[in-house]
């Protein structure tokens, strides 16, 4: 059912050829720039933290491809103040469709894809520097689609403030791409309390920072337990179980539009 | 004993109102939208329910439909708690919000309506069929692949009742149906209702500013003040409550000072052409005998009470009984 309402999406997107492929490639060019500021920062630097080029490029790669991939499937959960205001929500609470399956599919758009081949793009090259095992590729497989689902769920439960204030996209912003802009860099630069407060309060954390210590061979810098290496589904699972509750409470207040 | 379609028994809705009272403070007020509010709607019934902006209309409906929780008190429609059994129930209602669409802006009408038929799970066959009596009942076969944003506001409010119909609802919501459209399509639209009611045998419940729309398709009207019912019943007796009276326009051969005839007062002289007030429960023809009788008279007609009046009578008695 999403895939349909998704791909007429993508059909009322192609009436407009044109805007849609300036803004897909708009949106890789504008996301590549987070890439080439690592990059830059790298002509100055040998290493960031601790960390050559090749694995801030895989830390990079790896939490924005989970970002992209969140962002293409649930992209308008971020908006939803916009469709109380406007009633839209109303009419979908009048639809034989869960709810969040119907807001995530709104307005879906590939142009988002830009984002996603741009990170695709800097994961490859970094991951050629990887010593691959099949223990590896498994944790790297695990990190991308948990990375997803971790990003996944703090779009949603933070999204579901806007069921209390009406306009707090900011404020949820802040939040989601704010940690997502947290986990491009290794989290050696920062102090020890921002590594744990994004272990245990916002786990994105887990979206590549624990899996790529293990990719790259790496000991915890912080000496944090190695479980934590792989646990990143758990994460997940905790962080999509929470969104969802979140998400039910938020819609359970749900007090409509005055009209 | 078989429950009524819709079942309504002192719901209750409030909203928290929070208001700024200074830099920081804030004032938090409880409104109860919706109070006491108790109605049964049975299968078949086309019900029009009516009230000034604010008075809970679109709060009741949206208890009714399943997108608003309501604080305290029962609902159930076609057996269903709207809430707790949203999607179950979006199978067996459908909803028109007049003012906003459904349908997809850029795609021709023709994807809304396949979306639709997966969404609701329809059966192909049943689907196709509904689909084509109701793009011919209302018009539109020709309009199947415009893109919605190039449809005329009536083709489009069309649009979204066929888009509301093609899963064989039970019950159909319309709010404000009519809005913006021109004298032939509410015309158009109001002989379809009622030909969906006489044929299908579906309950339409519908609130609305125009109140032709009432005159010309509910047999029944519930009328909502300050968030309760304050009237239950014809529309004939909405007329009687509201003490409302007919009028009866007499055009004399030549001019005259106004009439004086017992039963009736002349409320308006404009040359030969006189307009007399009487009761509507009063039989209009001692009234008309007995002008006849005292005055050359070359043509008389009667004008029906304006039902808007009635209303606004209704809405400004200060402490409405509560309804029968």
């Amino acid at each position: 059912m999403y895939g349909a309402i998704a791909s007429l999406w993508v059909r009322a997107a192609w009436v407009y050829r044109t805007s849609f492929i300036t803004l897909m490639v708009a949106n890789g060019l504008m996301t590549a720039l987070d890439a080439v500021a690592i990059w830059v920062t790298f002509a100055h630097l040998d290493l960031l933290g601790g960390f050559a080029l090749h694995e801030v490029a895989l830390l990079y790669g790896a939490s924005s491809l989970g970002l992209g991939i969140a962002d293409t499937l649930i992209g308008s959960v971020e908006r939803i103040g916009e469709y109380i205001r406007t009633g839209r929500l109303d009419q979908m609470l009048t639809k034989p469709l869960p709810l969040l399956v119907q807001v995530c599919a709104d307005q879906f758009t590939l142009r988002r894809l830009g984002r996603i081949t741009q990170a695709a793009v800097v994961f490859a090259w970094a991951a050629t520097y990887v010593d691959w095992t099949p223990a590896r590729a498994g944790v790297a497989v695990m990190m991308v689609v948990s990375g997803g689902a971790i990003f996944f769920g703090l779009f949603v439960a933070f999204s579901c403030i806007q069921f209390l204030t009406k306009d707090a996209t900011e404020f949820a912003n802040a939040f989601t791409y704010g940690g997502a802009t947290l986990t491009q860099y290794p989290l050696t630069i920062f102090p020890k309390e921002l590594m744990r407060s994004l272990t245990f309060l916002v786990p994105v954390a887990f979206v590549n920072w624990y899996p790529c210590l293990y990719l790259l061979g790496r000991d915890d810098p912080f000496g944090m337990p190695a479980w934590l290496q792989f646990s990143s589904p758990l994460a997940a699972a905790a962080m999509v179980g929470a969104a969802l509750l979140v998400w039910r409470a938020g819609v359970h207040r749900y007090t409509s539009t005055g009209s | 004993m078989t429950q009524p379609l819709i079942d309504v028994q002192d719901l209750h809705r409030s909203f928290v109102v929070r208001k700024r009272a200074g830099a920081l403070r804030r004032t938090v007020a409880t409104v109860a939208a919706v109070h006491d509010l108790s109605f049964s709607i049975e299968s078949g019934e086309m019900v029009g329910y009516i009230g000034p902006n604010g008075a809970g209309k679109s709060t009741t409906i949206k208890m009714l439909t399943g997108i608003l929780v309501p604080t305290s008190g029962h609902v159930r429609v076609a057996g269903l708690e709207p809430r707790r059994d949203r999607v179950e129930l979006a199978r067996r209602i459908g909803v028109v919000f007049g003012q906003r669409t459904t349908l997809w802006w850029d795609l021709p009408l023709r994807d809304s309506f396949d979306l639709l038929q997966k969404i609701y799970r329809t059966e192909p066959a049943r689907h196709r069929e509904n689909l084509d009596r109701y793009l011919d009942l209302l018009d539109l076969g020709d309009l199947l692949d415009t893109p919605v944003r190039q449809l005329s506001l009536g083709q489009r409010m069309r649009g979204d009742i066929v888009a509301a119909l093609l899963h064989d609802p039970e019950i159909l919501f319309l709010d404000e149906p009519t809005i913006g459209l021109d004298v032939i399509s509410k015309g158009r639209l109001r002989e379809f209702l009622r030909a969906l009611n006489a044929e299908r045998g579906t309950t339409l419940v519908l609130t609305t500013h125009d109140l032709q729309d009432i005159e010309a398709l509910c047999d029944r009207v519930v009328v909502i003040d300050h968030g309760t019912a304050v009237y239950d019943g014809t529309l004939a007796g909405l007329h009687q409550r509201g003490g409302s009276s007919r009028t009866l326009v007499v055009d004399l051969v030549d001019e005259a000072p106004p009439i004086d005839v017992a039963g009736a007062t002349t409320r308006r002289v404009e040359g030969p052409r006189q307009w007399l007030s009487f009761p509507a429960d009063a039989s209009a023809a001692p009234l008309v005998a007995a002008v006849a009788a005292s005055y050359d008279v070359a043509d008389l007609s009667i004008q029906e009470p304006d039902i808007e009046d009635v209303i606004r009578e209704l809405y400004s008695s200060p402490a409405p009984p509560p309804a029968g």
